[in-house]
C-alpha cells in the first residue's frame, strides 16, 4: 500500500525528517508514537500533501505510484484522507455541503456519476448515527464552534463517508476526554477492513488501548529509533521516552 | 425664522426656495423651522468633505458636480410589473417609493392589522402630524453632518411606520426604494416606531429599474424601538453601478429593546450607509454588514454604538469583499458612557481582497469611559487561508474551486443570518452572479 524509502525532508534548511524508512501493507494499522517535536506530524504532512516542505531525499511509493509527485487533492481522490490534528473552521460552507463536494470529487475522479441525493442522505444519516452525532451537525458550517471532540469526531465522519484506503490519523486522541476517545476508536474500528490501512499518529499510549496496532514506531530526532508490535507501547507508557531519545542520539 | 443665506456652499442650495414650497408637510410650524434649520445648516458646509474625519476615506465632491434634481411628483407606471417582482418580497407587507414618492399602486398593504400604521410620510404629516412631530429628528440632528442636514430640508416624502405596543407582526414590512430615471435626486425620510414588547421585521431594499442609470439616493431612517421591544432589520442595497447612494439609520434603544441589522451593500459607485445605535440599560444590538465591491466602486459603512446605560450588549460583525479596483471602508465606533459599566461589546471586520489594486480602509475607534467593561474588537484585511485551502484539497478539492468555495463561504457566512427566506434567496443571487462561482453548487447548497 503505502512504502517510505529513507524519506529525509526540510523545513526551511532544518532537517526535520532524517531518513524514514516505513512498509504498510493493506489492511494493517500501524501507530507512529514519539515526543513532541520529533517530526510526526511533518510526516502526515508530507503524506497528504501540506506545502512549505522540502523533501531532500528519498522516495514515498502508495500502490504503486509517485505520491510526492500528486497535488493533494489527486491523494484524496486516489484514497488518502488524513484526519487533521487542528480541523479547519469554514464558516459559510455547511458540512454536508462539503461532504458532497468531497464525495463526488472523488466519484467524478473515478469516472463514477455525481451521488443520487437521497442516497447520499441516507449513507450520511447513517454514518452520523455510528459517530454518535446530532444530525444538526450537517447544517453547521464546518466546525464553525464545534468542542475540540465534535471537531475529531467530524474529522472520522468524513473518513467514514470518503472511505479512504489509506487513513492517517494526526494525534486525533489529542484533547479528547475519554468519552469522545471511545466514540472515535469505534468509528475507526468499524472502518477497519483487509484493503484499508491507518496510519495513527499519537503522543500517548491511550489511544492504542481502544485501536489495537498492527505495529508501533517510535519516531524521535527525525528517525524511526525503534518498531515492535503492541507491546512496545506498553513499554513506551512505562519508561517514557527519554531512553529512546537517547539511542537517536546516539545513532 | 433665519433667511436663506445668498452665498452657499453648495449648488444644490440655489433651487431650493422654489422647491420648498412644494415639499410634503405645508403649514407645520415645526417642519417648517426644522427645514429651514437644516437648509442653513446644509448651504454653509455643502456636501461632507474628506477633511472631516468620519469622511475621511469618501470624497462625494461628484454629487455637487451633478446637481441631481428631484422629481416633484411620481409618473404614473414608472415601474413595470417585471421591475417590481426583480425586488418586492411577496411574504411582506410592501411599501414602495418610486423617484422618493409613495407609490400606492406598487405597494401590498392588504391584510395589515388595522393597528398597525404603515403611510407615506406625507400622508403622515397630515394623519400623525403630532406623532411624526415627537420623533423626526429625535434619532438624529442635522448637525451630525450635512447629509443628514440635506435630507432633513428636501425630502419629498418616505414611510412613516408605528407597530402598537405588544403587537407581533406576522410578515415583515419591506420598504422598497425604486428609482426609475436618470439624474434623479431621491430623498426620502423614514420614521419607525416600535412600541413596548412590539416586535417587527423591516426590510429595505434599494434598487433601480434601469442599468446604469445615475442619480442620487439619500435616505434617513429614524427608529425608536421602545422598553423590551424588538426590531430586526434588513437592508439590501442594490443600487445602479452609477448611483451614488446615502443611507442612515438612526436607532433609539428604550431598556431592554433589542435591534439587529442585516446590511448588505452591493450597489452604488459610490456608497456610504450609517448605522448609528444608541443602547438604554441591558438594551441589544447586533450589527452585521457584508459589503462587495467590484470594478471602481466605492462602498463606506460608517457603525457608531452609543453604550449609555449598564448591562447593554452590542455584537458587531463586518465583512468586505473587494476586487478589482473597489474600494471598501469601514469606520466602527464604539462608546461607552461613564456610567454604562457592565458594557458587553464586540466588534469585528473582516476583508478580503481578491486584487492587488483592490483597497480598503478600517477604522475601530473604541471610546470607553465606564472601568468595569468588556470591550473587544477584532480586524483583519487579507487574502484567502491557505490553511483552509489545503484542508479542503485533502478532501479531493482542487485548488481553484477551493478558493471559489471559500470565496463564497466568505459570504455566504452573512447571507446564511437572513432568516426571511425569499430575502435569502434574492441576497444569494446577487452573491453568487459577482465572483466567480466554478465549483460552487447552487443545488447543494
Amino acid at each position: 500500500m503505502l512504502s517510505i524509502k529513507n524519506l529525509t525532508v526540510s523545513v526551511n534548511d532544518k532537517q526535520i525528517l532524517k531518513g524514514i524508512n516505513l512498509e504498510i501493507k493493506a489492511g494493517e494499522i500501524h501507530a507512529i508514537m514519539g515526543p513532541n517535536g520529533s517530526g510526526k506530524s511533518t510526516l502526515s504532512h508530507i503524506l497528504s500533501g501540506k506545502s512549505g516542505y522540502e523533501v531532500t531525499g528519498g522516495s514515498v511509493t502508495y500502490q504503486g505510484k509517485d505520491l510526492l509527485e500528486m497535488p493533494p487533492e489527486i491523494r484524496s481522490r486516489e484514497g488518502v484522507f488524513l484526519a487533521f490534528q487542528y480541523p479547519v473552521e469554514i464558516p459559510g460552507v455547511s458540512n454536508i455541503y462539503l461532504l458532497k463536494a468531497a464525495l463526488n470529487a472523488m466519484r467524478k475522479h473515478h469516472g463514477q456519476p455525481e451521488v443520487d441525493a437521497m442516497d447520499f442522505l441516507t449513507l450520511v444519516k447513517h454514518k452520523v448515527k455510528l459517530l454518535e452525532m446530532d444530525e444538526k451537525f450537517l447544517y453547521r458550517a464546518v466546525n464553525e464552534g464545534f468542542s475540540g471532540g465534535e471537531k475529531k469526531r467530524n474529522e472520522i465522519l468524513q473518513m467514514a463517508i470518503l472511505e479512504p484506503k489509506l487513513c492517517i490519523l494526526d494525534e486525533t486522541d489529542s484533547g479528547l476526554d475519554i468519552d469522545a476517545l471511545k466514540i472515535v476508536s469505534e468509528g475507526v474500528n468499524s472502518l477497519r477492513s483487509p484493503e484499508r490501512s491507518f496510519v495513527m499518529v499519537t503522543h500517548y499510549q491511550r489511544l492504542l488501548d481502544y485501536i489495537k496496532p498492527d505495529f508501533v514506531h517510535v519516531l524521535a530526532h527525525g528517525q524511526i529509533v525503534k518498531s515492535g508490535g503492541a507491546e512496545l507501547a506498553l513499554e513506551l507508557e512505562e519508561k517514557g521516552y527519554s531512553w529512546l531519545e537517547d539511542l537517536a542520539v546516539a545513532q | 425664522m433665519s433667511s436663506i443665506n445668498a452665498v452657499t456652499a453648495s449648488r444644490y442650495a440655489a433651487d431650493y426656495p422654489s422647491l420648498k414650497a412644494r415639499l410634503p408637510g405645508q403649514g407645520l410650524a415645526w417642519l417648517e423651522h426644522l427645514r429651514t434649520e437644516a437648509f442653513n445648516t446644509f448651504s454653509q458646509h455643502g456636501f461632507p468633505s474628506p477633511r472631516e474625519e468620519e469622511w475621511r476615506y469618501t470624497n462625494v465632491s461628484a454629487i455637487e458636480k451633478k446637481l441631481f434634481t428631484p422629481s416633484l411628483t411620481i409618473t404614473a407606471n414608472a415601474v413595470s410589473q417585471d421591475d417590481l417582482s426583480a425586488y418586492q418580497l411577496q411574504d411582506t407587507w410592501s411599501v414602495v417609493l418610486v423617484d422618493g414618492h409613495f407609490s400606492a399602486a406598487d405597494s401590498l398593504l392588504a391584510g395589515l392589522p388595522a393597528t398597525v400604521i404603515v403611510m407615506s410620510m406625507a400622508e403622515a404629516l397630515v394623519t400623525q402630524a403630532d406623532l411624526v412631530e415627537r420623533h423626526l429628528g429625535q434619532a438624529v440632528h442635522h448637525d451630525e453632518h450635512s447629509f443628514i442636514a440635506f435630507n432633513s430640508a428636501w425630502f419629498t416624502d418616505g414611510v412613516f411606520i408605528h407597530i402598537p405596543a405588544k403587537q407581533l407582526l406576522a410578515k415583515p414590512i419591506q420598504i422598497l426604494h425604486l428609482v426609475t430615471q436618470a439624474d434623479v435626486l431621491a430623498t426620502t425620510r423614514n420614521v419607525v416606531i416600535v412600541d413596548e414588547l412590539a416586535e417587527a421585521t423591516l426590510i429595505e431594499t434599494f434598487a433601480a429599474t434601469g442599468e446604469s442609470l445615475a442619480y442620487l439616493s439619500a435616505a434617513v431612517t429614524e427608529v425608536f424601538i421602545a422598553q423590551n421591544a424588538q426590531l430586526t432589520g434588513y437592508k439590501l442595497q442594490s443600487e445602479s453601478d452609477k448611483a451614488y447612494h446615502f443611507c442612515g439609520t438612526y436607532v433609539k434603544q428604550a431598556r431592554d429593546a433589542r435591534f439587529t441589522q442585516h446590511n448588505f451593500e452591493f450597489g452604488g459607485l459610490l456608497a456610504r450607509n450609517d448605522t448609528h445605535t444608541d443602547l438604554n440599560q441591558a438594551a441589544e444590538c447586533t450589527l452585521n454588514g457584508l459589503y462587495s465591491g467590484i470594478n471602481r466602486q466605492h462602498i463606506d459603512n460608517h457603525t457608531r454604538i452609543n453604550h449609555l446605560q449598564p448591562h447593554a450588549i452590542s455584537r458587531e460583525l463586518y465583512k468586505g469583499i473587494l476586487d478589482d479596483r473597489a474600494r471598501g471602508v469601514f469606520q466602527g465606533r464604539v462608546i461607552v458612557a461613564e456610567q454604562a459599566q457592565k458594557t458587553d461589546s464586540q466588534m469585528n471586520n473582516r476583508n478580503l481582497l481578491l486584487s492587488n489594486d483592490a483597497e480598503v480602509d478600517t477604522k475601530p475607534q473604541l471610546e470607553i469611559y465606564a472601568d468595569d467593561v468588556k470591550c473587544a474588537h477584532g480586524m483583519t484585511v487579507g487574502q484567502l487561508d491557505e490553511k483552509s485551502v489545503f484542508y479542503l484539497q485533502s478532501r479531493g478539492v482542487d485548488n481553484d474551486t477551493a478558493r471559489n468555495m471559500l470565496t463564497f463561504a466568505f459570504a455566504n457566512e452573512m447571507v446564511d443570518k437572513i432568516t426571511v427566506r425569499s430575502l435569502h434567496d434574492q441576497v444569494l443571487e446577487h452573491v453568487l452572479s459577482r465572483f466567480p462561482q466554478e465549483g460552487v453548487n447552487k443545488e447543494w447548497l
